[in-house]
């Protein structure tokens, strides 16, 4: 789990250009959006890509999306828990 | 403009003035005529970009989510902006924005595109089909300074004098706005270019601090060719 949580915060810096954050800098369990990394609207749908791209998984039910990215830890879960 | 308003604005020596200006190209930073930035020619635009972000200290993150065309605008503006005298004291809703270029948003079309052609690895970037259209550089330095004015984005084959002129002499004349960031943003490949220039109505007559250039072709063309 914990590699799941280091390869996600790489992917999340690269997918989203966030050129000034460094993996150390993101707190697993702190939010992703609005405070913490400040994320927005085009962030949510760059997440969902990295998702399809490199886990294969696709979201079915949007509505479960705030709660998948709420943070990097819920991220690895869903991941976790989606992967065959 | 109608005629007697022309006639008048002659009269009393007043007119339409460039107040500063910035030029960005071939990997060059020129500002009100000087040059403030060189890097080595041979570094890709992307990272040259991002060098002259942190040379003027600009601390933006959001910066780096931005295709090179709103880069290339948005520094241009912030260095044009920051050597106007008078910028800091009009209302954000007068400020207007007019800019144009030749290319569009291609060098991101391009971009974009690559995501989407391989139809086994076909993942729309959503980040990069925000920046397919060239009108969006005018919102990210509108966002950026909270400028409210009006504005507009035109595409033709080179900077169009006459048609910009017009426009801006339109724009500052009927109704509040009281000055104009306007200018040319172009990036493609290696035809990148950009200069951007505030333009003020002002009193020829009177003294004032700072670059007080007429706004004409002449000083257009003096901007357009003086670096390299």
């Amino acid at each position: 789990m914990s590699n799941l949580i280091d390869d996600l915060k790489k992917q999340i810096i690269e997918q989203l250009s966030l050129e000034e954050v460094k993996p150390e800098d993101i707190d697993s369990n702190a939010p992703l959006f609005i405070a913490g990394l400040g994320l927005d609207s085009i962030d949510a749908l760059e997440l969902i890509v990295l998702l399809e791209k490199n886990y294969l998984i696709k979201i079915q039910d949007p509505k479960d999306a705030k709660a998948i990215f709420s943070s990097v830890q819920s991220m690895a879960d869903y991941i976790t828990a989606n992967t065959k | 403009m109608d005629v007697m308003q022309l006639q008048y604005l002659r009269k009393n020596n007043m007119g339409l003035s460039i107040v500063s200006y910035c030029k960005i190209k071939n990997n060059t930073v020129c500002t009100n005529g000087k040059e403030t930035y060189n890097c080595d020619s041979a570094i890709d635009f992307t990272s040259f970009l991002t060098t002259v972000y942190k040379e003027i200290n600009l601390d933006y993150p959001k910066f780096f989510k931005m295709d090179n065309l709103s880069k290339s605008g948005i520094l241009a503006a912030e260095l044009t902006i920051r050597n106007s005298e008078n910028f800091e004291k009009h209302a954000k809703e007068n400020v207007a924005i007019i800019l144009s270029n030749r290319s569009s948003s291609i060098d991101t079309d391009r971009n974009y595109i690559k995501t989407i052609i391989d139809k086994t690895q076909y993942f729309p970037s959503p980040s990069l089909f925000v920046y397919t259209l060239p009108n969006i550089v005018i919102g990210e330095i509108a966002i950026k300074h909270k400028i409210t004015g009006e504005n507009a984005f035109f595409v033709s084959e080179m900077f169009d004098f006459q048609l910009i002129s017009s426009y801006v002499s339109i724009v500052l004349n009927n109704n509040n706005t009281s000055t104009i960031i306007c200018g040319w943003v172009n990036v493609d490949e290696n035809h990148n270019e950009t200069f951007v220039f505030c333009v003020e109505k002002t009193n020829f007559n009177q003294e004032r601090n700072g670059l007080n250039m007429p706004f004409n072709i002449d000083n257009i063309n003096q901007i357009i060719n003086k670096t390299k």
